[in-house]
């Protein structure tokens, strides 16, 4: 009892001292190439947290959810656009219409997906995510097609640009991280969990299998296009093939698999990794796509050695190390 | 008065005719078995009664409400839980997890809210010490043994009070002492309030445990009563014995 509850005290200092120190990081490095690494971390961060909360609880494996991701980022671009909302910090009060926009979006996308299950469920949500690019390329009246479209200017200069959206960013991950976290001790999560272990049986117990998983996957999708819409704002011009990129889905995925797939910082810890290697390689070797050699190698070596991720691997590990020491002890006593 | 009315059940897949026009009336507050040789037709009417599948024609009556076309869920949700020939629970969900799991007659608060947990651990901690398996609550279910796992599954669709459960060969693959433990917690069980519907190969088990018995073949029923009397009715010896 005391072990758990020194755990649990050891955990929340630790969780304070990270948040705060990601609160005053700005402030300790405010260059403008430490605040934009800073600033895209912080969006994989709550992408990843955003997308376990549907293919990490329910095993549900979606390609398709830089759909919407795009989606959000057009949404407000739009809604800015017709509202004429000028660049500053009133374009963050339009972020949670946005990802309203998008979880209505997701209602209808889901209602069919989720008809399928396994790898059909997966391409499903890819041709929906090339279908939104698709759209997004052709419906030039609305969206600006491949001459893109564009958000008001923020009026910030030099380092403190990044500022504001650092602090947006972090806001949506922590807001990701607490719907996760809500979501991982309630009922509900836990027929989420129930559903990926066996749906058949899960249904056996009442668990409205179809319910949950529209719920999690509108969730899912909320807080994956309030993010994008942010995005949009950060770089100010969208373009199709950039904003509704099947490479930001994967990379979300390969974040989770590598932290830990169903856990509550697996996402966390896959983001922290990969995103800034990846921006490191983007920024040593130029836009070459080097990083997908990166993701490639970490894909590989994760299946292979790792399936669980991070933070399963690991906490089987102590827990294999505590079971085997008494035994260890017992065998050495006379 | 019967709690389980199936009138005119069929169901066919393809060309083979699974089940072909069975009725079968189950009693409140018995244990009923549902015996047949193999290909009989027990577990498709299972599936057919808990929702997992449609049916071709009938129609299902529980507590007097009609209930085919509905989903799993939806008949749990009024009151028939299930357990599956091969024991199914959660792998990578603790024992005690799987037992929260279950959900009937749950509001929206009590689902996405933390708290008020307490009552339904309570309640499951003391399932698994009916089950004499509270000593793996915190094992993960892929760890536990079969047996173990059987009485987890009983436990789990146990859990939310079900008025009719019915189990599919509740003593497939479970040593005697075991099976032992099994037949003296239904037996419990249905002293409670519980009916149980039950599909079972292991006649000294059915003929023991249950007050009625259920005898189908080819998907149809041809026998019924007291278990002494379905042993030495000819139809039934015609059928797992005759050609």
């Amino acid at each position: 009892m005391n072990r758990l509850r020194d755990k649990r005290v050891l955990m929340a200092v630790g969780l304070v001292a990270v948040l705060t120190l990601t609160l005053v990081l700005p402030a300790i490095s405010p260059e403008s190439a430490t605040t934009n690494m800073a600033v895209f971390t912080l969006m994989y961060v709550g992408l990843a947290t955003a997308w376990n909360i549907m293919g990490g609880y329910t095993g549900y494996i979606s390609l398709g959810h830089a759909g919407f991701f795009g989606f959000g980022a057009y949404a407000l671009g739009l809604l800015l656009a017709r509202l004429s909302i000028a660049g500053g910090y009133a374009p963050f009060l339009f972020v949670p219409v946005a990802g309203l926009l998008t979880g209505l979006m997701a209602a209808g996308v889901g209602w069919f997906a989720l008809r399928t299950r396994a790898a059909t469920f997966v391409i499903v949500t890819i041709a929906f995510m090339f279908m939104l690019q698709l759209l997004a390329e052709n419906l030039t009246s609305l969206t600006g097609g491949g001459a893109g479209l564009g958000f008001p200017n923020p009026p910030w200069r030099g380092d403190f640009f990044n500022i504001p959206f650092y602090y947006a960013m972090l806001a949506l991950a922590v807001l990701g991280l607490a719907v996760s976290w809500s979501i991982r001790r309630s009922k509900f999560g836990l027929g989420l969990l129930a559903i990926r272990d066996d749906e058949d049986k899960a249904l056996a117990v009442g668990v409205p299998a179809r319910a949950f998983k529209l719920t999690a996957f509108v969730i899912s999708a909320t807080l994956v296009g309030m993010i994008g819409s942010v995005y949009g704002y950060y770089v100010t011009f969208i373009y199709p093939q950039f904003v509704v990129d099947p490479l930001i889905g994967i990379s979300m995925v390969l974040m989770v698999f590598l932290g830990g797939l169903g856990t509550l910082w697996g996402p966390v810890l896959g983001a922290v990794i990969l995103e800034p290697a990846q921006l490191w390689l983007a920024y040593n070797y130029g836009a070459s796509r080097l990083y997908l050699v990166l993701y490639s190698a970490v894909f590989l070596l994760v299946i292979l050695l790792m399936p669980r991720g991070i933070i399963p691997s690991v906490r089987d590990l102590i827990a294999e190390r505590r079971a085997s020491a008494p035994a260890a002890r017992a065998g050495a006593a006379p | 008065m019967s709690l389980l009315q199936v009138d005119h059940l069929s169901k066919r897949f393809g060309g083979v005719v699974a089940v072909d026009d069975c009725t079968l009336s189950i009693p409140a507050g018995g244990i009923t078995g549902l015996i047949g040789p193999n290909g009989s037709g027990k577990t498709t009417i299972f599936n057919l009664i808990t929702g997992f599948i449609a049916m071709d024609e009938g129609r299902i009556t529980f507590k007097s409400e009609l209930i085919d076309g509905l989903g799993p869920d939806r008949v749990y949700e009024r009151g028939i839980g299930r357990t599956f020939q091969l024991a199914r629970i959660f792998p990578r969900l603790t024992a005690l997890e799987n037992l929260l799991v279950p959900v009937r007659r749950s509001g929206l608060r009590a689902l996405f809210s933390g708290a008020g947990w307490s009552d339904e651990r309570s309640k499951a901690m003391e399932m698994l010490e009916f089950l004499e398996i509270s000593q793996v609550a915190g094992a993960l279910g892929g760890s536990l043994s079969y047996g173990q796992r059987k009485l987890l599954e009983l436990g789990a669709v146990m859990m939310a009070g079900p008025e009719l459960v019915l189990l599919d060969e509740p003593a497939g693959g479970v040593n005697p002492a075991l099976l032992e433990r099994i037949a003296d917690r239904l037996r419990t069980l249905n002293s409670r309030g519980t009916t149980f519907l039950i599909v079972e190969h292991n006649m000294s088990f059915v003929m023991n445990l249950c007050s009625e018995v259920i005898v189908v073949h080819r998907g149809r029923q041809i026998a019924s009563g007291k278990p002494d009397a379905v042993r030495s009715d000819p139809a039934v010896l015609d059928a797992y014995l005759g050609a």
